[in-house]
C-alpha cells in the first residue's frame, strides 16, 4: 500500500466496476476497494448466508430453501435492455466472454385489474387486451409514425416536431386513449411517471425506438440477464480491471478520506494506512451518505426507493408460468406518482434452487409509509414465502469534484435497466479524463 | 471424426509462486525469468491431444493478481472443471496457501473438480523446504493429483496438464463457444456479439 497509484476506486458496484475498467484499460494504475468481503456493493447478488446477514444478522437461512450456493439474489431489480448502452460497453470491452446471458420470458403490464403481456408480436397485438378494435387502428398509426420518422424528411414529419412538441400533442395527433398512452408511456418508454407528457417528444420517442428494436432483437422480451445473477456484471468489469493491472482489496474499511489544507483529495486511509493517489472515485455510501463529512456534504438525497425481495414457490400467477418477468403496474393504475415495478426471475438463471422463484418489487416511495405504497405489486405474486424489505435513500452528488479530484457516483435508481447507471459512467469519465467516453472494440487478447 | 472437448481451468495459488510461468510454458513453450506477475489475457487456450485422438482444450484462467489480496469474485471458481493449485518448493508457506485455496475450492467450487496440487520450481530443489513426502501424503488424503514442476526447464510441465486432461470425465457432449462445462439449463443463452438479422430500428413494429 505504500505505492502511489492514479486513481483509488471506492466500492465494487456495477458503476465503479466499469470505470475501473475502462481507466485499467487506459493504463491509470487503479487501486479498487471495498469495505465488503464481496463484489458489487449495491448491485451485488448475494447468496442466502450474505442475505441473512444483511437483512437478518444473527439468523441462519433455512435449510428448506436448499444450498446456499445456489443463489444469487440481487439487491436492485434491473435488467439489461437488449439494444442499449450497456449492451454496447459489455460488447466493446468483451466481458462477455465471462458472462452468458438469457432472455427474460415476458413483459407484462397491469391494467384494470388483470395484467396483460406487452405485445411483442403482431399476432399478439391482434390479441392483446389492452386496445379495443378501433385503438388498435389507431395506436398503428401512431407507430408506424415513429417507425417511419426521419428528421431529415419532412414528409415524415406529419407537421410534427420531435423537439417542440410535447408528447401530449403527438398523442392527441392520433387520438390515442387514456389507457393506451399509460401503456406506451409506461410499458414501453418506460418512463415512471407522467412528467414526459409536456415535455418535447423526441426523449419519449428515443424511448419507443430502444424499446421495440430490444424486442426486435431477442424476441420474447426487450431484456436479457446474466446467469447467476447481475453481480456477476460488476465482477466481469472488475476482472477487465485487473487484467490491465488494476488492484483489488476487498473486506477494506475505509476509514477517512484525507484531503489538503484547499481540501483537495490526497488519499485514503485504511487503519493505520494511508493510500496516496491523484483522484479518487467512490459511490456515495463512501462519502457521507448524505450527512456531513469533515463539514463537508458531499452527496444529498434525492428520494427513497423501496425494494421488498420476495421468494416464491411458484411462478407469478397469469404470467403463463413464465420463469422471469417484469410487470409495470402504471402510476394511473394505482392512483399514485410513481410506477410500481416487479422483476421476477428463478433457477433458469441459476439465481436460486429449483422451484424457487425471486421477485423484487420495488417503487420510489412517495409517503411515510412505503410498505403499504407496494401492497398492490405484492398482491400479483400469490403467496410470499418470504420477503426481506429494504428502503434506500438515492444520492446524488453536489459537486462535479473537479475542484478538489473526488469524483462521486450516483445511487442505483428506480429505473428497471441499465441505461441510467451507463450515463453515470459517461459523465464521471468525463469529469474524470476531461474527454468523453468513446467505446472502441477492443479485442482481448486470447492466445490459440 | 475425432472427439473435442473443452473445460475451464484455473489457476490458484500464493502470489510468485510461478502460476504465470507455469501457464505460459505449457501454452506457448516460453519462460521468461523477470516476467512480472499477471499476464494480461482475459485467459489462454491450449488443446492437449490424448492418446485415443480425443482432444481437450483447456480454457486456462490466470488469477489476474485478484488473489493476491484474498479478492477473487466468485466468477472465477464459476464453472471451473479442473484447478491447478500451485506451490513453491523452496517456500514451505506457500504449501500452506495452497492448503488454503484447495479449501476454499471444495468450498465454492462444483463437487466434481478435478485438483491438481503442483509444486513448483523443481529445478531449484538444492533450496527445498517442501518434501515430496509430505506434499504427496497431503494430496492423497485430499483425494488431489499431485506433480512436481519446473516452469523454467519444462519439466513435468506438459505431464501435468495431459494427467488433468486424461482424468476428465470425457461424457459430457463437447460445449459452445463458451464451453467450458457449462450446463445448459432451459431456453438456450443468447449472444451478444451476433448481431441478430432484422436489428435495425426502422423495422416493422411489433406491437
Amino acid at each position: 500500500m505504500d505505492e502511489e497509484y492514479d486513481v483509488v476506486v471506492l466500492g465494487t458496484g456495477l458503476t465503479e466496476c466499469i470505470l475501473s475498467g475502462l481507466l485499467s484499460k487506459e493504463g491509470k494504475k487503479v487501486l479498487h476497494m471495498d469495505r465488503n468481503d464481496y463484489y458489487g456493493g449495491d448491485s451485488a447478488s448475494l447468496n442466502l448466508t450474505q442475505l441473512y446477514r444483511k437483512f437478518r444478522p444473527g439468523q441462519e437461512p433455512p435449510s428448506e430453501l436448499g444450498r446456499d450456493r445456489d443463489y444469487a439474489v440481487d439487491l436492485i431489480p434491473k435488467f439489461i435492455i437488449a439494444s442499449g448502452e450497456m449492451t454496447q460497453i459489455l460488447v466493446h470491452t468483451d466481458v462477455t466472454r465471462y458472462l452468458e446471458f438469457k432472455q427474460i420470458a415476458g413483459s407484462f403490464v397491469y391494467r384494470d385489474g388483470k395484467i396483460s403481456k406487452v405485445p411483442s408480436t403482431e399476432m399478439e397485438a391482434v390479441r392483446s387486451p389492452l386496445m379495443g378494435l378501433f385503438e388498435k387502428r389507431r395506436a398503428k398509426k401512431f407507430f408506424e409514425f415513429l417507425q417511419n420518422w426521419k428528421d431529415e424528411d419532412p414528409a415524415t414529419h406529419q407537421g410534427i416536431d420531435l423537439d417542440k412538441d410535447s408528447m401530449k400533442t403527438v398523442y392527441e395527433k392520433f387520438g390515442l386513449e387514456p389507457g393506451t398512452q399509460d401503456f406506451v408511456g409506461h410499458a414501453m418508454a418506460l418512463y415512471l411517471d407522467d412528467d414526459y407528457i409536456t415535455k418535447p417528444a423526441r426523449a419519449a420517442y428515443n424511448r419507443i425506438v430502444l424499446y421495440t428494436s430490444s424486442m426486435a432483437r431477442y424476441g420474447k422480451s426487450p431484456y436479457i440477464y446474466p446467469l447467476y445473477g447481475l453481480g456477476e456484471l460488476p465482477q466481469s468489469f472488475a476482472r477487465l480491471s485487473a487484467i490491465y493491472g488494476g488492484t483489488y482489496m476487498l473486506d477494506k474499511s475505509i476509514d477517512e478520506i484525507v484531503t489538503d489544507e484547499q481540501g483537495k483529495f490526497v488519499g485514503v486511509r485504511s487503519g493505520g494506512e494511508t493510500v496516496k493517489a491523484k483522484q479518487v472515485i467512490g459511490d456515495p455510501s463512501y462519502f457521507g451518505a448524505g450527512k456531513q463529512t469533515d463539514g463537508k456534504l458531499r452527496v444529498v438525497e434525492e428520494s427513497k426507493v423501496i425494494r421488498a425481495i420476495c421468494v416464491l414457490k411458484h411462478p407469478i400467477p397469469e404470467t403463463d408460468d413464465s420463469d422471469s418477468c417484469q410487470i409495470i403496474i402504471p402510476q394511473n393504475q394505482v392512483g399514485r406518482r410513481n410506477d410500481i415495478y416487479i422483476a421476477m426471475v428463478s433457477s433458469t438463471h441459476n439465481v436460486c434452487a429449483k422451484g424457487i422463484h425471486i421477485a423484487i418489487v420495488s417503487t420510489i416511495v412517495e409517503t411515510d409509509k412505503p410498505e403499504l405504497e407496494i401492497a398492490p405489486g405484492l398482491k400479483l405474486l400469490g403467496t410470499i414465502h418470504d420477503k426481506f424489505v429494504s428502503i434506500t435513500p438515492v444520492y446524488t452528488p453536489t459537486t462535479t469534484g473537479q475542484d478538489d479530484n473526488i469524483f462521486i457516483t450516483q445511487s442505483y435508481d428506480a429505473t428497471s435497466h441499465f441505461e441510467t447507471v451507463v450515463e453515470d459512467v459517461q459523465d464521471v469519465w468525463k469529469r474524470v479524463t476531461g474527454s468523453d467516453l468513446v467505446l472502441k472494440k477492443q479485442e482481448v487478447e486470447v492466445q490459440q | 471424426m475425432s472427439k473435442q472437448f473443452q473445460f475451464k481451468l484455473v489457476l490458484l495459488g500464493e502470489s510468485a509462486v510461478g502460476k504465470s510461468s507455469l501457464v505460459l510454458r505449457f501454452v506457448k513453450d516460453q519462460f521468461d525469468d523477470y516476467r512480472e506477475s499477471t499476464i494480461g489475457a482475459a485467459f489462454l487456450t491450449q488443446t492437449v491431444t490424448l492418446e485415443d485422438q480425443t482432444t481437450v482444450k483447456f480454457e486456462i484462467w490466470d488469477t489476474a493478481g485478484q488473489e493476491r489480496y484474498k479478492s477473487l469474485a466468485p466468477m472465477y471458481y464459476r464453472n471451473a472443471n479442473c484447478a491447478v493449485v500451485v506451490y513453491d518448493i523452496t517456500q514451505s508457506a506457500s504449501l500452506e496457501k495452497a492448503r488454503n485455496w484447495i479449501r476454499e475450492l471444495q468450498r465454492q467450487a462444483d463437487p466434481s473438480i478435478v485438483i491438481a496440487l503442483c509444486g513448483n520450481k523443481s529445478d531449484l530443489s538444492a533450496r527445498r523446504q517442501v518434501s515430496e513426502e509430505e506434499a504427496k501424503k497431503y494430496a492423497e488424503e485430499e483425494g488431489l493429483m499431485w506433480a512436481e514442476t519446473s516452469a523454467k526447464t519444462g519439466e513435468g510441465v506438459s505431464e501435468i496438464f495431459t494427467a488433468i486432461a486424461k482424468k476428465l470425465p470425457l461424457t459430457a457432449p463437447p460445449s459452445a463457444r463458451t464451453g467450458a462445462g457449462r450446463a445448459p439449463t432451459g431456453p438456450k443463452s443468447v449472444d451478444l456479439n451476433k448481431q441478430p438479422a432484422g436489428q435495425n430500428s426502422n423495422e416493422p413494429c411489433n406491437c
